[in-house]
């Protein structure tokens, strides 16, 4: 687009109301409208790989927990799939039951307080003070059925850590059917308020192409209209069983745009969904051990000995969460551990989304991806003290010449 | 007669802030309320100004730095000014005849055109933009709240009550009861059309578009800091009340005290106690319940929304109001 006088840039980050994290957007604007964007992450890398690569593996997990307060199960339900690959450990189907629950819960529970970010971005804090209302029972629940609001500490290699007593179940059914009979209210305010839907209609469209193309992951790819769900295309843990199928606006009987709105109605569709899985799973759950190793020294032992590599992926409720792990024999910790969360792929389709947009916009299309900024930093490159770009053809040659090392 | 002015001229303001400052409070409180949250305690916004003017009053490198402090002082008088033009209550405004409601009209526009001087002052593009927003907001809603005020004051002309500019005339002459039912309804469209005036005047929620703190971090009042923001506030208290003064002079100026058949200090004390409450409805009504209610709207939005139906209605209620003189005279 043509540049004029009247264009000039803004930049917003790494601090603004409109983040919840640390990056930094520049927009080229000319008037209200956006010409164009670039995005720089990069701000809250902690690195907690290297921090992972010096520890013993049952350590390990707890700081994959750590990697983000909001998925605080899907991480560690990754690193302990990749593990117990790379391990060749047995999961007993309970244990497999009890994190299908515990993780669709937090789904619950992101997507509520997504609405809420959502709304407040659109400066409608009441919607915000009643999405945050509602969140509580499920965050009561994952306490009753944790010990904890966040940080779960519930996957261990092999099963879990805790078991759901009998007495707790009524406690989830009554969660159920709370939000149940909330559901029709909560779409009612956020599909049928007219300001809303001034605000998010036809506002950071993402094509089904734009999408596909640039790897869009979760609900963002799914308002796009993409059928694309972990869940549903590479069954994992009881999912196969579930028969959970991608969901996108068309199945709330609209047409698909791949705007705001439509990224509105996967994430309520998705809430309907996770309540539906948690009951089954809770209908369906057989009685048995919670894990193949109940002596952690045992299970330490067990890794030690263990080598081979191993993939994790799991649909978060941002998107699909991927660890890869490396085990060698005699070594307590991982010799390889590589993280890539949901937001790392929903990054690139921010560009196309803010193209010709209005400044207005801008803190709604950014929270529309759900970004989680310090789960997805992991690579900062400093040299001698100053922050170093890396192009497209860099990181391409620098991955060709790894693959033919790794070739031999 | 000067000297008695001045103190009645302060006595107005004062009292003005005080109660801006309470309406501040209360708005909070019951915004609060029905967000299911407590809220802040009443007097907070007390606390907040008492807090602002001894925090570090920061002017930005690249800002022009009279211009930067000039312009809360000049929203301040301005909206302190359009005070003493209002009938309050049982009382007279206190500068009658020395202006009338075209005086309040650009009044009420000088603490917006401070604001966005000021944003652009600042120089920085956040404010900028905010600045820029002020401007597109005063263009949208400055035309329909023209057509209100000027379809009250032709209806009161031509009953012939003059001089019909006056405020102190029109406050003085409840229309409601003199119109016909064509009148009525012209009237309460154009009072629907003030009241969605009001809330876009004062910068609130749809219309707070120009401060927008998840978009623009405050917009033309991010640089602004300790002192001045203080009195930016202020200008907001004060403005708040005159808005709903307006209001309540235009279409609400009934009295208690005629109707119980009061006299004297008792009667001034009731009818000026009655025009705060209704001054507190009409700001309860458009600011605060329309702010709980909605989101944000864009500039854009707002600027069709003004020019389009807004317009639209004022201009229908003034075409009523006109059919009405012609059926009933």
């Amino acid at each position: 687009m043509e540049e004029t006088r009247t264009t000039f840039e803004i930049p917003v980050g790494p601090v603004h109301p409109a983040l919840k994290e640390n990056i930094r957007f520049t927009f080229r604007v000319e008037g209200e409208r956006i010409l164009g964007v670039d995005v720089k992450p990069g701000f809250v890398h902690r690195g907690i790989e290297y921090m992972g690569m010096r520890r013993n593996l049952i350590q390990v997990l707890y700081l994959s927990e750590r990697i983000c307060g909001i998925c605080s199960i899907s991480h560690p339900i990754v690193l302990v799939q990749a593990v117990e690959q790379a391990a060749g450990i047995e999961v007993p189907p309970r244990a497999q039951y009890i994190r299908v629950i515990v993780s669709e819960l937090e789904r619950l529970h992101s997507h509520l307080l997504w609405a809420g970010v959502a709304a407040h971005e659109l400066g409608f804090d009441t919607l915000l003070h009643l999405s945050w209302k509602v969140r509580e029972a499920v965050m009561d629940i994952l306490e009753e059925l944790t010990g904890n609001r966040v940080d779960y500490a519930i996957p261990i290699y092999g099963g879990v850590r805790r078991d759901i007593s009998p007495e707790q179940m009524p406690k989830v059914s009554e969660m159920i059917r709370y939000y149940r009979g909330l559901f029709e209210e909560l779409s009612d305010t956020f599909l049928r308020d007219p300001s809303v839907e001034a605000r998010t209609r036809n506002v950071g469209v993402l094509e089904p192409e734009e999408a596909h193309e640039l790897l869009a992951v979760g609900p963002t790819a799914r308002a796009s209209g993409l059928r694309k769900d972990v869940r549903q295309d590479w069954p994992y843990l009881v999912y196969g069983d579930m028969d959970v199928r991608a969901l996108t606006p068309e199945d709330h009987g609209l047409e698909v745009r791949g705007d705001v709105f439509d990224k509105i109605v996967v994430r309520l569709l998705e809430v309907a969904q996770s309540l539906d899985l948690i009951e089954r799973c809770m209908e369906e759950m057989p009685d048995g051990e919670i894990t193949s190793f109940p002596k952690l020294p045992a299970l330490l032992a067990h890794l030690k000995k263990a080598e081979g590599e191993g993939i994790g992926r799991h649909e978060a409720p941002r998107g699909e969460v991927i660890h890869y792990v490396r085990l060698e024999a005699g070594q307590e910790g991982p010799s390889v551990w590589k993280v890539k969360a949901p937001t790392y792929s929903n990054l690139m389709p921010w560009v196309p989304m803010f193209e010709d947009q209005e400044i207005a916009d801008i803190p709604i299309i950014a929270a529309s991806i759900d970004p989680c900024m310090c789960c997805m930093d992991r690579v900062h490159v400093v040299r001698s003290g100053r922050p170093e770009e890396w192009t497209k053809q860099e990181l391409l040659r620098r991955s060709w010449e790894k693959t033919r090392r790794l070739c031999g | 007669m000067i000297v008695q002015m001045i103190w009645q001229s302060a006595a107005v303001v004062l009292g003005g802030l005080l109660l801006g400052l309470v309406y501040k409070g209360l708005d909070r409180k019951l915004a609060a309320r029905m967000q299911g949250r407590i809220g802040p305690p009443l007097r907070q916004p007390f606390l907040d100004v008492r807090k602002l003017m001894v925090k570090e009053n920061v002017v930005p490198r690249d800002a022009v730095p009279w211009l930067f402090h000039a312009a809360p002082i000049l929203a301040l008088v301005a909206a302190a000014t359009v005070l003493l033009y209002l009938p309050l209550g049982g009382l007279a405004p206190v500068l009658t005849g020395r202006g009338d409601l075209i005086l309040v009209l650009y009044l009420l526009a000088v603490p917006a055109v401070a604001m966005a001087l000021g944003g652009f002052a600042a120089g920085t593009p956040f404010s900028a933009v905010g600045a820029q927003r002020e401007i597109v907001m005063m263009m949208s809603y400055e035309f329909p709240l023209a057509v209100v005020v000027v379809g009250i004051v032709w209806r009161t002309a031509t009953l012939g009550h003059s001089p019909a500019f006056s405020l102190a005339v029109v406050s003085g002459t409840p229309l409601w009861s003199l119109v016909g039912p064509l009148g009525v309804l012209g009237l309460a469209l154009l009072l629907l059309c003030l009241l969605v005036v009001t809330p876009a005047e004062l910068s609130k929620i749809p219309f707070d578009i120009p401060e927008a703190e998840t978009e623009i971090a405050g917009g033309l009042l991010v640089e602004y800091s300790g002192v001045n923001l203080a009195l930016f506030y202020l200008a907001d208290a004060l403005k708040t009340v005159a808005m709903g003064a307006l209001v309540v002079a235009l279409f609400i100026p009934y009295g208690l005290a005629g109707v119980f058949g009061l006299e004297g200090l008792v009667a001034g004390i009731v009818d000026v106690a009655f025009f705060l409450v209704k001054v507190f409805a009409v700001v309860f009504a458009s600011v605060t319940v329309v702010r709980v209610a909605m989101a944000r709207l864009k500039v854009d939005q707002v600027a069709r929304g003004f020019w389009i139906p807004i317009t639209t209605a004022a201009l229908a209620g003034l075409v009523l109001l006109i059919l009405d003189k012609a059926v009933v005279g």
